[in-house]
């Protein structure tokens, strides 16, 4: 139960990031986006065992992240946390994969190994990444700007409220199992209990759906959820998604790294 | 059952993320077609319940390990089909934005495989098992079904994704036999407390669900059985391409896997002690050739074994990291500067 | 009768369950006229607002808002003269900023892009609270909600506010600006509440409900202070009055 409140104040914080004035943050949402997206489809174009070449994408998330003012610490921490389940996975790369890729010296490095950490810095890049995005932009930054790039308008609403009353009914759950907690002197819920704490809250969820329909029905809601317009995008946000996608390409093409080491061993 | 970017090929991404567009572009219409005013704010706090809910972890009896509520079906049966799926497919894409909980590439592979199975296959299953009855057992059997069959196709998706996609060593077999069965069990309790929750809304408020999901449209049984089959096609489909593209890397290359397919599957732990056993005793016992992994991994230029290269890019890359670095923190001390 | 901006004529309400919630309620409302509606839970005061603004039907009887019938045809008239106020603003706070939740109304009433801006910032200001436009609403105080939902009706410009339980969770500074605040309005106002201290402050008249039927109706300085009809609601001479008196 202590995620509860854990979860309900990480995206309070992300959130409060989000409200950020650097130029990054001001930056149209839907240039971020596409340059992230760019980002993520180049990371993740390189073959298993690549690693060397990957590094220079680092630039772009710690550009983010530097430039936005963004706490890299918390961010990196968050990215380390979540999703064990690709580390897991990639983890099992060395005991299946073991013909020697690598000789350093008298240690010999197998593919497996080399496959794990490229998927464990794969990871940290694809992660940190959308993370800087979502703390630069904000939930509804990125929402408003998947609208305008053609997602359809009831799953953008959708989005919208389902942000909007994320952090309400999460501390409505939390102070539900706290309650619990106190009663049940410790017991763990078993998942019988779990479902009638669960169905109470459902039934005041469907009583709050009803309470927000009626106070929007009463300022003329008629099945449509209007957008207000935004600024539009300007040159500032051509220089970033092309020199961002410019750079990436580039990067894709050519392992810089591998010739930088290459110069710097002598092994030409 | 959250595929991250990590294992995600571009290709495998790009196609689920045009498969998972075109299903919310689809239910999207639906849900505007039903015109139902009500739905509006219901599905985005309803989308807000399963995120809470999910916060609450409960005790798998027996195990002592806990678990949490995934709410497809339960969505499913509270809102339809469409509507279930939209806000799914919102609440994972929340999830890949604030915890990073499955990637963005990733986010059309999760949408396909939590929301589509359950809300177009499972959920059909439940209407046609539970029926219009409300007694209790027999929610009861049909939502632990249809949750775990919802569970153990989206297991399958996770397979056929990652295996596709060819960033992890894991073959086919395998993987399957430890995602499909681990999933069932996960996908009992899923059923379990979907039931219990559905059953204390209808002891509740009876009123509620009949409100909340008018459309009766129990799919009739060849209607149902032509989702299962597609959904089987798909799968199967998917995995034979696979299959047929690299025989070397699913039988082959995994000789020891043989007894273990064969066997139980519930030696798991013994099975990879065993196999690390062999592999560090044989470390130059190459399960694949390099040349082998080619056709494999496109356009690889880089799985070279010479030592010479790779110790360049290893210390090109270690430099290059450096400046990155650097970069960075110049740029953020330029970035403090003004407002100091 | 034109003046009258709210006529209800024995008015009555049953719930689909049988329950009688309103019993042939008569009362008027004039324009400009602030009118506190008193009452212990479950009295029927709620059930009465949201016949104000058309979300429940009489089931006999008759409302007049606005010199409109309350019936199906007439609601998008009546919502838009009438402004409501939730007793939780989170209900009221739908959209992801509070700019957006002011101009949500606006832009259903198909006021154009241009008269946007100007529209939302005089409401937010005339609330104090233009400072919040781009925040978030699960970011702000229970007083700024409050403010931010007053803004969101206010922008509508209606001829009546209704308001269900205003002070409720508001700590005592955030409720003395609401009464200040409420003082500088000219619109008509119907407060549903039982902290009646702040009904004597805001409002001239006061109407109390026991049971869906109206026990009494006439100036709020009599009204509040007359113990035996508070007594008979279940309601209790306010403070501030009993104070005065004594």
């Amino acid at each position: 139960m202590p995620a509860a409140p854990a979860g309900c104040a990480d995206i309070g914080y992300m959130d409060s990031l989000a409200a950020g004035g650097s130029a990054l943050h001001r930056l149209d949402p839907r240039a971020k986006l596409l340059a992230t997206l760019a980002f993520l489809a180049a990371v993740v174009s390189f073959d298993r065992y690549q690693i060397s070449a990957l590094i220079p994408f680092s630039l772009y998330p710690v550009f983010l992240i530097a430039a936005g003012g963004l706490p890299p610490g918390y961010l990196l921490r968050k990215a380390l946390l979540v999703s064990p389940f690709a580390v897991l996975l990639g983890a099992l790369n060395p005991l299946l994969d073991s013909h020697v890729m690598l000789r350093l010296g008298p240690l010999a490095v197998s593919g497996g190994w080399v496959s794990f950490a490229s998927i464990i810095l794969r990871f940290l890049l694809t992660v940190l990444a959308a993370l800087a995005l979502l703390a630069l932009t904000g939930m509804n930054g990125v929402c408003e700007s998947l609208s305008r790039l053609g997602l359809p308008r009831p799953f953008v609403v959708q989005l919208l409220f389902l942000n909007r009353y994320l952090l309400t009914l999460s501390a409505e759950a939390a102070s539900m199992s706290r309650a619990r907690a106190l009663r049940g002197a410790g017991a763990r819920l078993r998942p019988a209990v779990f479902a009638q704490i669960a169905g109470h809250l459902l039934l005041r969820t469907l009583d709050r759906a009803e309470r927000v329909y009626r106070a929007m029905v009463c300022r003329g809601f008629d099945g449509r959820v209007r957008a207000a317009r935004f600024p539009g995008a300007g040159r500032e946000e051509l220089v970033f998604v092309a020199g961002w996608t410019a750079f990436f390409v580039f990067f894709r093409l050519v392992n810089v790294p591998l010739l930088l080491g290459r110069l710097l061993t002598g092994h030409l | 059952m959250h595929m991250a970017d990590a294992l995600i090929s571009p290709a495998v991404g790009g196609t689920m993320w045009a498969a998972a567009g075109a299903l919310i572009a689809y239910s999207a219409g639906k849900v505007g077609d039903e015109a139902d005013e009500r739905k509006v704010p219901l599905m985005g706090v309803l989308g807000a319940f399963v995120f809470a809910a999910q916060m609450m972890n409960f005790t798998i009896p027996g195990t002592g390990s806990s678990g949490h509520m995934v709410g497809g079906l339960l969505l499913a049966i509270l809102l339809g089909p469409y509507a279930g799926f939209l806000v799914l497919a919102s609440v994972l894409t929340v999830q890949a934005l604030f915890f990073a909980d499955g990637g963005l590439l990733a986010l059309g592979c999760n949408i396909v495989n939590m929301g589509f199975f359950t809300c177009f296959a499972a959920y059909p299953l439940y209407r046609w098992l539970a029926g219009d009855d409300s007694r209790k057992g027999r929610i009861l059997a049909a939502a632990t079904a249809a949750a775990a069959f919802s569970m153990a196709l989206g297991a399958s998706g996770v397979v056929a994704d990652t295996v596709l996609s060819g960033v992890s060593e894991l073959p086919l077999g395998t993987f399957a036999l430890l995602m499909v069965p681990i999933h069932l069990i996960i996908g009992l309790a899923e059923g379990v407390i979907t039931a219990g929750v559905v059953s204390f809304v209808v002891k509740a408020r009876p009123e509620l669900l009949r409100q909340a999901n008018p459309a009766p449209a129990a799919m009739s049984l060849r209607r149902l059985l032509l989702v299962f089959a597609a959904a089987a096609a798909v799968t199967g489909g998917a995995l034979s391409w696979f299959a047929s593209r690299a025989p070397e890397r699913m039988d082959s290359a995994m000789p020891a896997m043989r007894p273990f397919s064969a066997a139980r599957p519930g030696s798991l732990r013994a099975f990879l002690a065993g196999l690390q056993e062999r592999t560090s005793f044989l470390p130059d016992y190459g399960f694949r050739k390099p040349a082998e992994a080619a056709p494999v991994v496109e356009g690889s230029r880089w799985p070279s074994v010479e030592g010479a290269t790779t110790l360049s890019g290893l210390v090109g890359g270690l430099l290059t990291l450096l400046l990155a670095g650097l970069a960075g923190l110049a740029l953020r001390r330029r970035q403090r500067a003004p407002g100091a | 009768m034109t003046e009258n901006i709210v006529e209800a004529k024995e008015l009555s309400y049953s719930y689909p369950d049988g329950h009688r919630a309103l019993e042939k309620v008569s009362f008027s409302v004039a324009a400009g006229e602030s009118v506190a509606l008193a009452g212990e839970n479950g009295a029927g005061k709620s059930t009465l607002l949201q016949h104000l603004t058309g979300c429940l039907l009489p089931s006999s009887g008759a409302l007049r808002v606005a010199g409109l019938s309350v019936e199906k045809r007439n609601l998008p008239a009546v919502r838009r003269a009438v402004g409501m106020l939730f007793q939780n603003p989170d209900d009221q706070l739908f959209m992801p900023t509070v700019f957006e939740d002011v101009a949500f109304g606006l832009l259903n009433a198909g006021v154009p892009e241009s008269g946007l801006e100007p529209r939302v910032m005089r409401a937010l200001e005339t609330v104090g609270a233009a400072h919040l436009r781009s925040r978030p609403p699960y970011r702000l105080s229970q007083g700024e909600k409050r403010a931010a939902a007053i803004a969101g009706v206010l922008a509508l410009e209606p001829e009546v506010l209704v308001m269900d339980e205003p002070t409720s969770g508001l700590d005592p500074l955030s409720r003395r600006r609401l009464i200040g605040l409420l003082g500088t309005f000219p619109h008509a106002k119907i407060i549903a509440t039982h902290d009646l201290d702040f009904a004597s402050e805001v409002c001239s008249r006061a109407i109390v409900i026991h049971k869906g039927r109206v026990t009494g109706d006439g100036p709020a300085s009599d009204i509040f202070r007359d113990a035996a009809l508070l007594g008979r609601s279940n309601l209790e001479v306010p403070l501030s009055v009993a104070s005065r008196r004594g």
